[in-house]
């Protein structure tokens, strides 16, 4: 541990963020050239932003984590959360933008002039954020703790104390350019170490990633338990540990197979027992609809739309987040790999999520390269968590000061801020044991059962009404929120409950899409009278409209 | 497993007296609720009229008034009933529609009249053999104004009685009245875009003489600058002259402010210094046709007018969550803010300081007043000034209201 310059780097990334945010706009654009000050946001920056916003916590160290744990069956983490765009891109995109909705709450409004729908929606998008906003605090305190040795809590204390700050001050004010630069960071921090670390495993002999008799430890490793599993050793003893639990191995020694991880070559890198068990398939479909439909969903990257002119540069912007998201989420698939050979204590430790950060040093070794590697990692997983964290509570802030609070003065806006920043805080200190790119599916899966179909039948659909969009949102997202709060909070399940739980999108989605049609076809009485004008505001090409 | 069976039983049969009993209560407190027939028949009639007035608020047209017709009906108590407005048949609920063509001339002939009548068995023949209608009441839907806007018709099967000719003249005249109502809201409509209009023409005799002397002052000296003017002028007119939209996106009243800024500086030359920050967040925001070029113009007229040297004026729009906060600042004499108020108050201002121009003040009060008309009254202009110290005019505009579109 004790890496003297993880903490300059967390700080020099946490004071360029609010000095962008705060003098970014001055520096910028500040000016008597009416043409400079009145430029539109360009697609590209613009999509840099909503890559930086979105790219967070869970992208940065989950997926590696999970992808150390897992192997090739969590691959769909990766994919499904860049591929969300492309459903974003399809669907949504351009008719939000030309709708001049600003949050989704505004867009129940528009399309189907209900307040109580609106009120509906607002609850959603609070939960949604809080939801979203938990694991990035957990993988704040799971940083600082593994890099600077300060207890977990901390770590998430000060990301939520700068995040609400920040906020509540106005340092979010030239807020595409803090986004914009923030993806341009975590892109850096991920891809240069991922340059050495792709030349050390060259150096080393390219070490097999599974070698056919398990993997060893490179080193002498003394392993402190944290997560209580049980653990086969190589002479086939079994032991159950507890967190607390210290184990040594020596250099060579073979990696023991832990519970719950897949262990074996084959187990790693084909997907999990499909043919033999429907139940991780049905997991791997969920993961997939949660996450394709699950973007759309999400509060904090719809307001970012709003920046663009108009609609077809709003779907040109969708397009360049997807390739630039695309891009980055090859990193973290290195990372995951390149720890099976380098970190094979997590397995033991159960902390997978540190992987990302743990991996310089303990590929590379403790010298100066290794240790600014890991303080540029840290850094960039600091930038995810400011990023996401303060556009999250923006949005969060945002629909509680308007619809919650009822007054939209700059007061009502701090306030706001802060009780938004509260609750998550509360939560991320309280539940510490969960991946937090499982949180953060779950936060998917609870958008893709409400917002998605809202948004998809509401763009596409003249029959949808406002009862039937009500139910489906209850039902839908109600189910998804109640597998949630099960997953969270209730009772250890097996069998098919627990898969249904776990990954409830594979039901909820259609559940919810079925709900809504069936209603909205049962109450077409209800259904807006300029249900004409709304599509064709949502639907005419930007150069009709003037 | 028979005791079982029987439990079950017990317990639905205990259930369902239960609902039962549940039922009967409420229906005993729902008719306890209204006691005599008198309270009742009262009840019942403005209900029905509650019903009708509805869809008569929105104006004479064939979708309200069929819905309206329905419960005319009721309320008249005749077998059909037809609304028409001054050249057509509307809507007819019930008996009568192969007389459609009888009962449209005889309307005719009725509001051309402006005064109702009884049609009997002879005027309206027809060769059905089985055809109840026997008569109808024709009145028009006279409103207070005194204005005829339609007619109502009310057909019965026997003569029509008395009764039923008081009833369906009462309820014309009433029918009548909510119309009149109707009118009023769009009348009311159409000032508020007057208003806008006057805006239009408001901010022009000054600016133009101006614009055109400043104009002249090149033509021979600087030609092409001449011209150069002048085109930006014919854009500025044509953008404050549209006809078509009450509201704009902020990137385009930027746009227009930065072609008056152009004329001005040809006017004022280095005198007039602008700084402008806008956050790029924010241009799409939408908000009414024509609110931030006043606030620009009285910033000019501040910042330079009756002071030696140079005038900063300065833009600035920042983004704040679900709202666009926009300022408008100069550094130039300011005013007491006594007299703002008194001058906001007078509206007209024609006894307020005599040095000061009058127009500002209907500017920012009409500003001020249209904002709050479309927002709501939380986001009216915010006006900091004192005497010697500039004047800070700032405005918050949320990113979305339903009902506030560009272009449109």
């Amino acid at each position: 541990m004790g890496n003297d310059f993880v903490v300059p780097a967390i700080v020099a990334v946490t004071l360029v963020t609010v000095a962008i945010g705060f003098y970014g706009l001055r520096l910028a654009r500040t000016t008597s050239d009416f043409l400079v000050a009145s430029r539109v946001v360009s697609p590209t920056w613009n999509a840099a932003a909503i890559g930086g916003e979105y790219l967070s916590a869970a992208s940065f160290l989950g997926v590696a984590g999970l992808i150390l744990k897992y192997g090739v069956d969590v691959l769909w983490y990766p994919v499904g959360f860049a591929a969300g765009y492309l459903a974003l891109l399809l669907f949504v995109a351009a008719p939000l933008r030309r709708s001049g909705a600003f949050t989704l709450p505004d867009f129940c409004e528009l399309r189907l002039g209900s307040r109580r729908l609106r009120t509906l929606a607002t609850i959603f998008v609070i939960f949604i954020g809080w939801l979203y906003l938990v694991p990035q605090l957990q993988g704040a305190g799971l940083t600082l703790a593994t890099l600077a040795g300060s207890p977990y809590p901390v770590g998430a204390l000060v990301v939520a104390a700068v995040v609400t700050a920040n906020v509540a001050l106005g340092g979010m004010r030239a807020v595409t350019f803090v986004q914009a630069f923030q993806y341009w960071l975590k892109l850096t921090a991920l891809a240069v170490p991922a340059i050495f670390l792709a030349l050390q495993w060259q150096a080393d002999g390219r070490s097999a990633v599974t070698p056919p008799d398990g993997s060893t430890f490179r080193t002498a490793t003394t392993v402190v338990v944290e997560q209580r599993a049980v653990l086969t050793l190589a002479d086939g003893q079994t032991v159950e540990v507890r967190p607390g639990d210290e184990l040594s191995f020596a250099e060579g020694e073979p990696v023991p197979e832990v519970s719950g991880v897949a262990n074996g070559a084959t187990d790693w890198l084909l997907p999990s027992a499909a043919g033999s068990d429907d139940r991780g398939l049905f997991g791997t479909y969920s993961l997939i609809l949660a996450t394709f439909l699950g973007t759309m969903g999400l509060p904090h990257v719809l307001v970012r739309f709003y920046t663009n002119p108009d609609g077809a540069s709003a779907r040109r912007t969708t397009l360049v987040v997807l390739a630039l998201v695309g891009v980055f989420y090859l990193l973290p698939t290195i990372y995951g790999v390149l720890g099976r050979i380098y970190t094979p204590q997590l397995l033991v430790t159960g902390q997978t999520d540190a992987v990302v950060v743990l991996l310089p040093e303990a590929a590379l070794g403790a010298g100066t390269t290794g240790r600014l590697l890991a303080a540029l990692v840290a850094a960039g997983a600091f930038a995810a968590f400011l990023s996401t964290s303060s556009g999250l509570l923006t949005s969060v802030a945002g629909v509680i000061s308007t619809d919650v609070l009822g007054r939209g003065s700059v007061r009502g806006f701090r306030l706001a801020t802060v009780i938004a920043g509260v609750v998550p805080t509360v939560l991320a200190l309280n539940v510490s044991g969960m991946d937090v790119s499982q949180v953060v599916g779950l936060a998917f899966a609870v958008a893709a059962s409400s917002f998605c179909p809202l948004l998809v039948l509401g763009i596409w659909w003249r029959g949808l009404t406002d009862a039937g969009a009500a139910a489906g949102i209850l039902v839908g997202g109600g189910a998804a929120v109640t597998s949630v709060l099960i997953t969270v909070l209730g009772p250890g399940l097996t069998g098919w409950p627990a898969t249904l739980i776990a990954q409830p999108a594979a039901w909820t989605v259609p559940l919810a899409f079925t709900v809504m049609i069936a209603v909205s076809l049962a109450t077409r009485r209800r259904a807006p009278a300029d249900i004409g004008r709304t599509m064709l505001r949502l639907h005419a090409p930007d150069a009709l409209r003037s | 497993m028979g005791g079982n069976i029987s439990a079950v039983i017990g317990v639905f049969s205990l259930v369902s007296v239960l609902a039962g009993a549940l039922y009967a209560v409420g229906r005993l407190r729902g008719r306890r609720g209204i006691a005599t027939p008198g309270q009742r028949a009262t009840y019942e009639v403005l209900h029905t009229a509650g019903l009708a007035a509805e869809p008569l608020r929105a104006g004479l047209n064939p979708a309200g008034a069929a819905k309206a017709a329905r419960h005319l009906r009721t309320l008249v108590g005749a077998d059909g009933l037809a609304l028409t407005d001054t050249d057509d048949l509307l809507a007819l609920d019930g008996r009568g529609a192969h007389h459609r063509e009888q009962l449209r001339t005889a309307a005719r002939r009725v509001i051309a009249s402006e005064r109702s009548t009884v049609l009997g068995e002879a005027e309206l023949t027809c060769d059905r053999i089985d055809c109840p209608v026997r008569g109808a009441v024709v009145a028009p839907l006279g409103g207070a104004s005194g204005r005829i806007a339609g007619a109502l018709v009310a057909v019965t099967d026997g003569a029509p009685a008395p009764g039923l000719v008081q009833a369906a003249l009462e309820t014309a005249h009433w029918a009548g009245s909510q119309v009149a109502l109707a009118e009023l809201d769009s009348s009311r409509e159409r000032l508020a875009r007057a208003e806008v209009r006057a805006l239009r023409a408001q901010i022009s005799p000054h600016f133009i003489y101006n614009a055109l002397t400043a104009i002249g002052s090149f033509v021979r000296t600087d030609p092409e600058r001449a011209r150069e003017l002048i085109l930006e002028f014919a854009e500025f007119t044509r953008y404050s002259f549209r006809a078509h939209g009450e509201f704009t996106t902020l990137a385009e009243e930027l746009r227009s402010i930065d072609r008056y800024l152009t004329i001005e500086r040809a006017r004022f030359g280095d005198r007039l210094q602008v700084r402008l920050q806008i956050a790029p967040e924010v241009l799409p925001v939408t908000l009414p046709f024509l609110c931030l070029q006043p606030l620009v113009e009285n910033a000019v007229r501040h910042g330079l007018s009756r002071k030696p040297g140079t005038g900063m004026v300065s833009i600035e729009a920042r983004d704040a969550g679900a709202e666009c906060h926009i300022t408008v600042e100069d550094d130039g004499v300011g005013m007491d803010p006594a007299t703002l108020t008194a001058g906001i108050a007078e509206l007209a201002g024609s006894t307020g300081d005599p040095g000061d121009d009058p127009g500002q003040h209907v500017g920012l009060s009409n500003v001020d007043e249209r904002l709050r008309s479309v927002f709501g009254d939380g986001f009216g202009l915010v006006v900091e000034t004192g005497v010697g110290s500039g004047t800070k005019v700032s405005m918050r505009v949320p990113k979305f209201h339903p009902g506030v579109r560009a272009g449109s």
